[in-house]
């Protein structure tokens, strides 16, 4: 036998984790937040007011409960199209469980319970069935709703209990409300499910190669019945935190929604293409929109320019970096 | 060549000076290379030499930062791969990149149909033309067959036929036997006989010298991005190649091993599936190294797999030790010890994307844990551990295993099962299209293994590896066992005959 080389050494980084953080996708979106945010303060007297950035926070907290499952998701090389319709399918449940005269526990049972069947819905499509999740939660978006409609028609149900309104306008602290406080929450939990556990490791193998993943004895069904499931369950947290902050369900409840979620999943550099992303780029592109969202408001811009800007800066986010790498080649 | 000085012909495609760096690795620096019409030039290098990045120069998918290419003396560029192809320089590569739900024709006629006045394709002259083509390469394929039907073989001689109906002055040809059976080779070195009276100028990669030196005219050596010589195959020999591949001299015998065959740990009975395979049944032991020899298609991989829990079997029962065990899942197959490493590591082995060190940790996250976090150092220290035992080349743990060369990906791949302990490890091809130098490592590895008492089962077509390194072989045949050698009855004849299910001569 020859003699064996001695072994090499091979260093565990060649950048440090905090001069990578410094170039990384969340650093740009940090800096684009701490703009917008000086931007508003000099468009608007009225911006700086601990009440009013308080206000700010709704335009975001709903979409981003929804946004980190959904950032997991995509990581993993799935989408869910049905989140808004699961909202109004979870709503009108809980209003049907209202009118039926249950109370406050029983009415957010009803929604997140909702919510998780129609995860499991689209999980066992997807998951079990093996069909592409875009094209299932497009039919499921249409079917969530269309429940919602047949059940409404052109009525709504208001008169939730005085309590129910907690969730949607009440305060933990001072300005904090609780959506804020649930967001900040669920972001340190969705942070350490996907940065700092074993499912979040198998979400980033299965969403870079699904077939080694499940060679290297990863469960992908089961992981991505999982994402479906938890993706559904968020979807009944915001749908009973923009019932109790509307006091109303109608079937058009959060039209829409699924495309601002998503916008703002790719905003924060999570890759379309699965495999890459992460949860603080999530929090900070939510960060960002809703700044840019209560900016215009406060400048009385119309809600269709904010969302041809919403638009565009989609667009850019995914345009950016190829033209960069364009440039840089010449 | 009597005269040595008088001047050479000018080399259909020359490259000079090239040079290409990627983040973290200079994977070519100032190397040339020169092909000539009706001749084979070998590209020989370890894995990692650059011999895939210089095919991917030619081809217009890498930029080259440095270099010039010249076609017929004219210097010129390759900015896309259409480029590549206009310029006649085509490439039929390791793992042919050729569309499988299109039919023969359109494979070979894709980009470039025949058109009717009406701008449609001309699917008449399109079928004729194909048959023509194919009929100029001794193929006997169908062009109205659907590739996904065909083998691997078949899938080379489509790509073939494409070079010539593009009328390619230079085919390059990165493994193209690496997935071939016996008989499948000399086919192709048929045709590449019949290539070269053509006028192609043809660059073969390949790591089999046999069949180097059967077919080569000249060859070019590459050693860790940089060239290191090229002249005519007449004037050089084994050695001398191998000494300027490896800067070093390679023991090329396989290892010697204490054999050390202990109780019986895997033992598998009647399993059956469906289509792919009938009544298997072996018994493995403990420290030794069992051999699944067969032909492309004989269904070696499918009965691993199956073992592996991606394909349930029909029937058939499984024991580790005296425990009778249905394996479904492949957690459950690494819980019981069991692991393996596929022929293709690009899809079914590595993660790409993914960086080395937690690669290497995907099977045993569960040990990677303290309180239900991830803990990183342990992390760390598990690959920096296997990958060390596996003399790794890497720029850092942290590096995207995407950007190793094919041999360091593979180590990746053993390490990440080696750190899950296993009882059993089964390598499929485990040295297909790697270097010499990474197969003398991996055989001696493997032997290693079996010392420690693990036990092996390889899946090769390679004859030499196969008699070097098994203790016993089961030879499979159309998904059946043919044979069991063992001993003085190991020999290459008896192989093949079991695989072609020949006779045994009176």
């Amino acid at each position: 036998m020859t003699t064996k080389p001695t072994p090499r050494v091979i260093p565990d980084r060649l950048t440090s984790p905090l001069s990578r953080a410094l170039r990384s996708w969340e650093a740009l979106l940090f800096a684009v937040a701490v703009a917008v945010f000086i931007a508003n303060s000099f468009a608007s007297p009225y911006f700086l007011n601990a009440w009013n950035l308080s206000d700010a926070t709704f335009n975001f907290t709903e979409k981003a409960m929804i946004a980190f499952a959904m950032a997991l998701l995509i990581i993993a090389g799935e989408i869910d199209l049905s989140v808004a319709s699961i909202i109004a399918l979870a709503s009108t449940v809980m209003g049907l469980v209202m009118t039926a005269g249950f109370g406050t526990p029983e009415i957010v049972l009803a929604g997140l319970a909702t919510g998780l069947a129609c995860g499991a819905l689209n999980g066992f499509f997807v998951a079990r069935l093996g069909l592409p999740s875009i094209v299932v939660t497009i039919g499921t978006m249409s079917l969530f709703r269309g429940i919602s409609y047949i059940v409404l028609g052109d009525q709504a149900f208001t008169g939730y209990p005085k309590d129910f309104a907690y969730f949607g306008q009440g305060y933990v602290w001072w300005v904090f409300s609780f959506e804020l406080v649930l967001f900040a929450v669920l972001a340190i939990g969705f942070y350490i499910l996907l940065h700092r556990t074993n499912f979040g490791r198998a979400v980033y193998a299965i969403g870079n190669n699904p077939t080694a993943a499940l060679f290297s004895g990863i469960r992908v069904e089961r992981v991505r019945f999982i994402l479906f499931l938890l993706t559904g369950l968020m979807s009944g947290i915001a749908a009973v935190c923009l019932t109790s902050r509307l006091g109303s369900t109608r079937p058009s409840i959060a039209t829409g929604m699924e495309l601002e979620v998503v916008t703002m999943v790719v905003l924060g550099g999570v890759s379309i293409l699965g495999g890459s992303g992460s949860i603080p780029g999530v929090v900070l592109a939510a960060i960002i929109m809703g700044l840019v969202t209560f900016g215009f408001g406060l400048l009385n811009v119309p809600g269709i320019v904010m969302s041809i800007f919403l638009g565009l800066l989609l667009i850019g986010t995914i345009a950016l970096p190829r033209l960069a790498k364009g440039l840089r080649r010449g | 060549m009597t005269v040595a000085q008088s001047p050479a012909p000018q080399p259909v495609l020359r490259l000079s000076g090239i040079s290409k760096s990627f983040p973290g690795v200079r994977a070519l620096s100032d190397v040339q290379l020169e092909l000539h019409a009706g001749e084979v030039t070998a590209l020989i290098g370890e894995n990692g030499a650059g011999k895939s990045t210089i095919v991917k120069v030619l081809t217009g998918i890498y930029q080259p930062d440095a270099g010039v290419i010249e076609v017929a003396g004219q210097a010129t560029t390759f900015p896309t791969a259409d480029a590549a192809a206009r310029a006649g320089v085509t490439a039929i590569h390791q793992e042919t990149v050729l569309f499988d739900e299109l039919t023969v024709a359109e494979n070979i006629f894709l980009g470039h149909a025949p058109r009717t006045r009406f701008g449609l394709i001309d699917w008449a002259a399109m079928e004729a033309q194909s048959r023509e083509l194919l009929a100029r390469i001794g193929a006997t394929l169908n062009p109205r067959a659907v590739l996904r039907d065909l083998g691997i073989a078949s899938k080379h001689l489509v790509a073939i036929a494409r070079a010539l109906s593009i009328d390619a002055r230079v085919v390059i040809m990165d493994e193209p036997t690496a997935a071939l059976s016996h008989k499948e080779i000399h086919e192709l070195y048929d045709l590449v006989e019949r290539l070269k009276a053509e006028g192609k100028a043809i660059l073969f990669i390949s790591h089999k010298f046999d069949e180097i030196f059967q077919i080569a005219d000249r060859y070019t050596v590459f050693r860790d991005g940089q060239f290191i010589g090229a002249g005519r195959m007449a004037d050089v020999t084994e050695g001398q190649l191998v000494q300027m591949m490896v800067g070093r001299s390679v023991d090329q015998i396989f290892p010697a091993r204490t054999r050390n065959i202990g109780a019986p740990v895997l033992t598998v009975s009647g399993y059956s599936h469906p289509t792919e395979f009938a009544d298997i049944g072996f018994t493995l032991h403990k420290g030794e190294i069992l051999g699944f020899y067969g032909l492309v298609g004989a269904g070696r991989s499918e009965v691993m797999q199956s073992l592996f829990g991606i394909t349930a079997p029909s029937k058939g029962a499984c024991r580790i030790g005296e425990r009778v065990i249905a394996i479904r899942s492949t957690a459950q197959a690494i819980d019981e010890g069991i692991v393996y490493v596929p022929e293709d590591r690009g899809k079914q082995g590595a993660v790409k994307g993914l960086p080395i060190f937690q690669n290497i940790t995907l099977p045993s996250l569960g040990r990677m844990n303290t309180s239900g976090f991830l803990n990183m150092a342990r992390e760390f220290k598990l690959a920096r551990d296997y990958t060390q035992r596996l003399d790794l080349r890497a720029a850092s743990l942290d590096q995207d295993v995407g950007l190793l060369s094919g041999g360091n990906q593979q180590k990746v791949v053993i390490a990440k099962w080696l750190a899950t302990k296993p009882r059993v490890i089964i390598l499929d091809e485990p040295t297909k299209g790697i270097d010499i130098g990474s197969k003398a490592a991996v055989h001696e590895f493997m032997a290693e293994l079996a010392a420690e008492g693990l036990a092996v089962i390889m899946v090769s077509s390679e004859i030499p590896e196969i008699l070097g390194m098994s203790d016993r072989v089961i030879v499979m045949r159309e998904g059946r066992i043919a044979a069991e050698l063992t001993g003085p009855d190991m020999t290459p004849e008896r192989l093949v005959r079991a695989a072609a299910g020949i006779p045994e001569a009176a």
